[in-house]
Order: structure tokens, then C-alpha cells, then sequence
């Protein structure tokens, strides 16, 4: 949305006289009513659908009419497996977030100083973001597993002692999903970092070579600085990843052991259908949209209403 | 999307008009394991031999709560299969009470429904307001402990006969390199363990109380408490079983690697196509040997509604097909499950089923969960059981408390 809204502002700068604004343009405007009018109902009138039914006592299927108020939030907030649902899905994310960052950039940040064999580089990188989430899981699933996994090959090199079983153990199992999670996402920051540094003009390198600075120091405050778009983009695209890990859970651990690796949408979709009650699911996907947009909002607020002034 | 569906059904539909009128009847269940395909081929093979329709077979991966969304899920957003399982029960109560499954009151009146089921509660779980919506296939009890011949013999006991015996043997098979208890880590595995625990352990009375009169202060009292205790013990023995689906903990057993595993008689499938033989190789106790009484849960087939007159009649067939004899003795050998129907010969049966017959004709049975408690209740209980079950630290008193307080909630 804040998107359309800079574009807007950018057409009433170049184009601030024209009279009927909203008949120019016409064909393009048409091509995009049918987004818009995905982006009405589907988005947000599904969404205030759901927000609605989370106050009632839908079960299987909706029921408008029961309305209970804040029941379902109540339980919610007392039921233990949403809270270790929450506390994980803060644990993955902060982690994840920073490690994809980092890995992300760095790779890409070694990939770009003119070295040899750099497509075959990539392709190994980005490789991992060609399966899907339910293979990546089911892969770490075994080489995690302390039979046949790393555990026991380590072991078999005369390590007796050496454990790593993190999918076993409840204290340390989101981290082995962080593992997976992290190995199938990095590449893809990294091909958006690598284009990213792509766009950096030759001659800053030049003037910062002239200039003396070394090559760590002129990354960390001009290259990154420039970079800024692209580093959105990838904050973007891996917070999205995050708020709907669901697949990667189900395949590496189903929640286990225990309610150890549970996460948020994993609650929603089984409180939904399995468990037959709909509105519990319904405020439980609430809770998570309210997530997303208390971080949102911040930013976005600092992100498009500070150019504002200007 | 519906639109393209229909036209692939008006087009299946003029094929039939022209050809005889075969249906492609498309079938989803949960029965992958190696004993229960041996048993859904069984369906397959009747209907293709004994009509010109077609099985198109739905299995889904996983287990029950894996497949249930599934299912539910496409029979609520208007891409229904032409026949399900699900577990007979209160799963499938708000998808008929919203005209979504076929009626099959002419079928179960042109067989005889009424009169051939046994125990009757099978059908009471299929009737909403006098008509019959589903088809049940077998009764599967969950009271049963497995128990590996071997790996007693390994440890130097003797296989035990009762819940007690087997305590007292466990600390010998730790000894001897062995799980005592093989335990799937999935949430429905831990809370049925705990269920079969309570009748033994709590006695039946107190049980009825809790899960079907939904009496909190009983699930608060002390004979739950010991139930609490003894699932902490047997969580300790299970401590070493890293295995998810309850296949591979009955794997363990037959290998001799786990001593025993509480387990539904689905059990004896896999037992059967290990060619292990009753009382040879493994025994099986039923109510944990303490009280030999069965629940009788188990599936059924419903038919979700559909617009085409041809697919209905090919589903109806199907559903009486479901209940004749032949198919329920062949399907239920296979899958070690007890046939809905009393007049058929199971002279097949093993000594397991055998026990399971004989305590069927004395009519100790009780209902399953399934049918008393809502799949809202049983779900908290499940996260609350998987998290117990992998959780030391986990107090038995913490757990019963939290217990009690769904209970208390239940619907």
C-alpha cells in the first residue's frame, strides 16, 4: 500500500496541473482493476472476516451469530503451546533474520571481488532455494538425526562422547530448524545482495581506492549505506518467510518433541481443522496479522512519513 | 476452478450415460501403513471386481491428524472426494448438521444396517436425527500393550502378563540395552497411551466420570492422580524411543529392540505382515491385562454430497459394498481390526483378534473419546499429553491440573 502511495505522489509532482488525473491513464488503470479488486475483497475483506469470526464460537464451520466477546483470546493467551508457539517463532526470526543478513551479504560480498569460478559459486549457493521447504526439512530431518546423521558419523571417527541432536532435544530443537531454515534461504539474499552490489557504480570504488580506505571500511560505510533499497527488499522477503514457517516445522519435527517447535501458523491451521474450532484459529491468525503491523507500522511510519517533510 | 470441475464431471457423467455406468469413485484415507494398504486394497479390489467402477485411491501420508484437515478442509471448500474415512464420531457431526454428507438411510434400510451391526453404538455414531451418514468398516479398540518376546527373553524375564509385571521388568530390560516402552513422539500416540492408562489404572468408573460425564473434580481426584504417576514412570521408560510414527515404535517391538508399546489392535497388522505369530513371537494384553475391556471406536466411510445423480448411485453402491461380509472378513484380517458385523466367520482370526472377539461378545465395551469428547477437547488434550510425554520436567501434578482444567471446559 505505501508503495502505490509514494507512486501517486510522484505522478501529482510531475503532472501537478492536469484536470482529470483520474481518467488519465485509462487503459492502465483498467489492466489494474481486477489486483484491485483482489487486493479489496480478498485481502482486506477476508481479513476483516476473520478478525469478525475470531470474537464468536465458529467451530467447524462459521457461526456470525455466536458472539463470545474475548474468549478465544483469552484462551489463547493462556493455552501453553501458543506461547511456546510465540517465543519460538521469536527465537527463529530474530536469529534467522540476522543470520540471512549476514550470510546473505557476506557471500555475496565475497562472491563480488572478481574471483574465479564465481557462476558455479552461485549456482552451489543458490541451489538450496530450488526445493521446497517440506524437502529441505525432511533432508535436515535426517542428516540432524542422532542415528544416522552427523552424530553418529562424527561418532563412528572415534568421538564417543560427541553429541548433536538438536531436533531431540526440546531446549535446542528450534535451532536445528534455524539450520535448515538458514541453509535453504541464504543463497536467494545473496543473488538479491550480489545484484545489489552489481549496481554499485566502478568509480566510488575507484575514489574510495584513491581515497585510501580500505576495502572492509568502504563496505561498511558507503557500499551498505548505498544499498539500502535492496537491503528492504531482502528484510522484506525474509520476514515474510518467517511469520508463515509452517512447512519446514511439519517436515523436520511435526511441533516435536513435545510442543517444543511449534510455531504460530502451525497452531492456526491445527486449531483450525483438526481441532474443528475456528474461531480459536481465527484469533490465533489475528494475534499474528497484529504482530506483523506492530512492526510494520513503526517503520513504515518512519520509512514514508519522514520523506514527507522533506 | 468449480467451473472447471464441473465440466470434468458433466464430461465423466456423459461417458457414463454412453458407456455402463462406471464411476471413477475417488477414496481418501489415512492407511499407508504396511498392514493397512494390504487391508484398503481389499476395498479396492471389491469394488472393481464386484462393479464397473473404479477405485481412484486418496492416501494421505501421515496420520489421522494429518489427513483430517486435509479432507476437511476440501469437503468444506467445495472440492469434495467421493468417499472418506474418518473415525466415527464427533469428527464429521458439523459437516452433516450443514447438509454436506450424502444421506445413506436407504442403503443401511435395503441391507439391514440396523439389524447386522454390532455393537449398535456404531450405527447411534453414524445417525444425526434418525439418518445415517456413514458406512462403518471395522472397530478398532486402543486398549492393548504389545509385547516383544525377545527382548524379555534378551533381558532374562519372563514376558509379563499385567501393567505391574511389566514395571517391575523394565529396570531388566534398561539392563539389557532395551526401550522398555516404544513411543511415537505424536500427539495423538501420547494422549491414547494415557487414555488406555486411565482405564486400567484409574478403573472404569472413574473414567466414564471424566470422559464422558466430563467431571472435573474426578480428573482432579486421586484415582487420576495415580494414572498421572504411572504415565510418568512409563515416560521415563520411553525416554530412549526417538521414533515419530507409531509404525516404527511397533517396529522396535517386532525387532526386539523395545520391549513393549501401548497401542491400538492396528497394531497387529503390522505384527502380521512381519509374519510374526501370537503368542510365539509376541503377546498381546488387552486393558493392559488389569481390566480386559475394548472401546470400540473406529472408522467409517463417509460420502460427501454430490450434483451428480451417477456418482450418487456409485456411492451408495459402494457403501453397501463396504458391509458385506466377504469384504469385512477380508479387509479385517488384514488390517487386525474386528469386523461391524457379528454373523460373519472369522475362523482366520489370530489369537489376538480371537481375544478381541471374545471380550466383544461379552459385551464389555465402552465408547471411544472419539465419540464423547469434541476434536476441540481431545486437541488441547493432545498438546497437553505430547507435551507431558516428552517434557521430565513436567510435573504429574502440573499435568493433572491442567488436565482437570480442560475437562472442566470440555464440550
Amino acid at each position: 500500500m505505501a508503495v502505490t502511495d509514494s507512486g501517486g505522489r510522484e505522478s501529482l509532482r510531475t503532472a501537478p496541473k492536469k484536470p482529470n488525473r483520474l481518467f488519465k491513464n485509462m487503459s492502465a488503470k483498467i489492466a489494474s482493476l481486477p489486483m484491485i479488486f483482489t487486493a479489496l475483497v480478498v485481502f482486506i475483506g477476508c481479513t476483516v472476516w476473520t478478525i469478525y469470526h475470531s470474537f464468536t464460537k465458529s467451530k467447524l464451520l462459521p457461526a456470525p451469530d455466536k458472539w463470545v466477546g474475548l474468549d478465544q483470546y483469552e484462551r489463547l493467551w493462556s493455552t501453553r503451546r501458543w506461547l511456546v508457539s510465540i517465543e519460538n517463532l521469536a527465537i527463529y526470526g530474530i536469529c534467522s533474520l540476522i543470520l540471512s543478513l549476514v550470510i546473505g551479504f557476506t557471500l555475496a560480498a565475497l562472491l563480488d571481488r572478481k574471483i574465479r569460478g564465481e557462476g558455479v559459486f552461485r549456482t552451489i549457493f543458490l541451489y538450496p532455494f530450488a526445493l521446497s521447504f517440506i524437502v529441505t526439512g525432511l533432508v535436515w530431518q535426517w542428516i540432524l538425526n542422532p542415528q544416522f546423521g552427523i552424530q553418529k558419523v562424527v561418532q563412528n571417527w572415534g568421538w564417543e562422547s560427541f553429541t548433536f541432536d538438536p531436533l531431540n532435544n526440546a531446549d535446542i530443537v528450534i535451532y536445528g530448524i534455524l539450520i535448515a531454515g538458514i541453509w535453504q534461504g541464504s543463497g536467494f539474499i545473496m543473488v538479491i545482495m550480489l545484484a545489489g552490489l552489481r549496481g554499485i557504480d566502478e568509480d566510488i570504488w575507484k575514489a574510495t581506492r584513491v581515497d585510501g580506505i580500505p576495502t572492509w571500511k568502504t563496505y561498511i560505510v558507503v557500499i551498505i549505506p548505498m544499498m539500502r533499497p535492496v537491503f528492504v527488499t531482502a528484510l522484506v522477503l525474509i520476514a515474510s518467510g518467517i511469520i508463515k514457517v509452517y512447512d519446514l516445522v511439519v517436515a523436520q519435527t511435526s511441533g516435536g518433541p513435545g510442543i517444543a517447535s511449534e510455531v504460530p501458523a502451525k497452531y492456526v491451521i491445527e486449531k483450525m481443522f483438526q481441532s474443528q474450532n475456528l474461531g480459536q484459529g481465527f484469533a490465533a491468525s489475528t494475534m499474528m496479522l497484529v504482530s506483523v503491523l506492530v512492526v510494520l507500522i513503526p517503520w513504515a511510519y518512519l520509512e514514508f512519513g519522514g520523506k514527507r517533510r522533506d | 476452478m468449480k467451473f472447471i470441475r464441473n465440466a470434468l464431471v458433466g464430461t465423466t457423467a456423459l461417458c457414463a450415460a454412453t458407456a455402463v455406468s462406471a464411476a471413477d469413485l475417488e477414496v481418501t484415507h489415512w492407511w499407508t501403513s504396511g498392514g493397512e494398504a494390504a487391508a484398503v486394497a481389499e476395498f479396492a479390489a471389491a469394488l472393481e471386481g464386484n462393479t464397473d467402477h473404479k477405485w481412484v485411491d486418496g492416501a494421505i501420508a501421515g496420520s489421522g491428524g494429518t489427513a483430517r484437515p486435509i479432507i476437511i478442509s476440501r469437503i468444506i471448500g467445495g472440492d469434495p472426494m467421493h468417499a472418506t474415512q474418518l473415525n466415527h464420531g464427533r469428527q464429521a457431526e458439523e459437516l452433516i448438521e450443514a447438509g454436506l454428507m450424502l444421506d445413506l438411510s436407504d442403503v443401511a434400510a435395503a441391507e439391514g444396517w440396523a439389524d447386522i451391526v454390532n455393537p449398535t453404538s456404531l450405527l447411534d455414531s453414524c445417525t444425526v436425527d434418525g439418518k445415517i451418514f456413514c458406512a462403518p468398516v471395522n472397530i478398532h479398540s486402543w486398549q492393548w500393550i504389545w509385547l516383544s518376546h525377545k527382548a524379555f527373553a534378551d533381558a532374562g524375564t519372563d514376558v509379563p502378563s499385567n501393567w505391574d509385571e511389566f514395571v517391575a521388568a523394565a529396570p531388566a530390560l534398561e539392563a539389557a540395552g532395551k526401550i522398555p516402552l516404544a513411543m511415537g513422539q505424536q500427539a495423538w500416540q501420547s494422549n491414547g497411551a494415557f487414555g488406555v492408562m486411565a482405564i486400567a489404572i484409574a478403573g472404569l468408573d472413574a473414567w466414564s466420570q471424566v470422559t464422558i460425564e466430563k467431571n472435573a473434580e474426578t480428573a482432579a481426584g486421586p484415582e487420576y492422580a495415580k494414572v498421572f504417576e504411572a504415565a510418568a514412570n512409563a515416560r521415563a521408560f520411553a525416554a530412549n524411543s526417538n521414533v515419530q510414527d507409531w509404525n516404527q515404535a511397533t517396529n522396535l517391538v517386532i525387532t526386539g529392540q523395545a520391549g513393549a508399546q501401548i497401542m491400538g489392535d492396528w497394531a497387529q497388522g503390522e505384527f502380521q505382515v512381519a509374519n510374526q505369530v501370537a503368542g510365539e513371537d509376541y503377546t498381546c494384553l488387552p486393558g493392559l491385562g488389569v481390566n480386559e475391556i475394548i472401546s470400540t471406536g473406529g472408522d467409517a466411510f463417509y460420502f460427501p454430497k454430490q450434483d451428480d445423480p451417477e456418482i450418487e448411485a456409485a456411492q451408495k453402491e459402494l457403501a453397501a459394498l463396504l458391509l458385506s461380509p466377504e469384504v469385512q472378513v477380508n479387509f479385517n484380517l488384514k488390517k487386525g481390526s474386528l469386523p461391524v458385523r457379528g454373523d460373519v466367520n472369522l475362523e482366520a482370526a489370530n489369537d489376538c483378534m480371537q481375544k478381541g472377539l471374545e471380550i466383544l461378545a461379552t459385551g464389555a465395551i465402552l465408547p471411544d473419546g472419539n465419540q464423547t469428547l469434541s476434536p476441540d477437547t481431545q486437541g488441547q488434550i493432545e498438546d497437553l499429553m505430547v507435551e507431558f510425554w516428552n517434557d521430565p520436567s513436567y510435573s504429574a501434578a502440573d499435568a493433572q491440573e491442567r488436565y482437570a482444567a480442560i475437562i472442566a471446559e470440555a464440550d
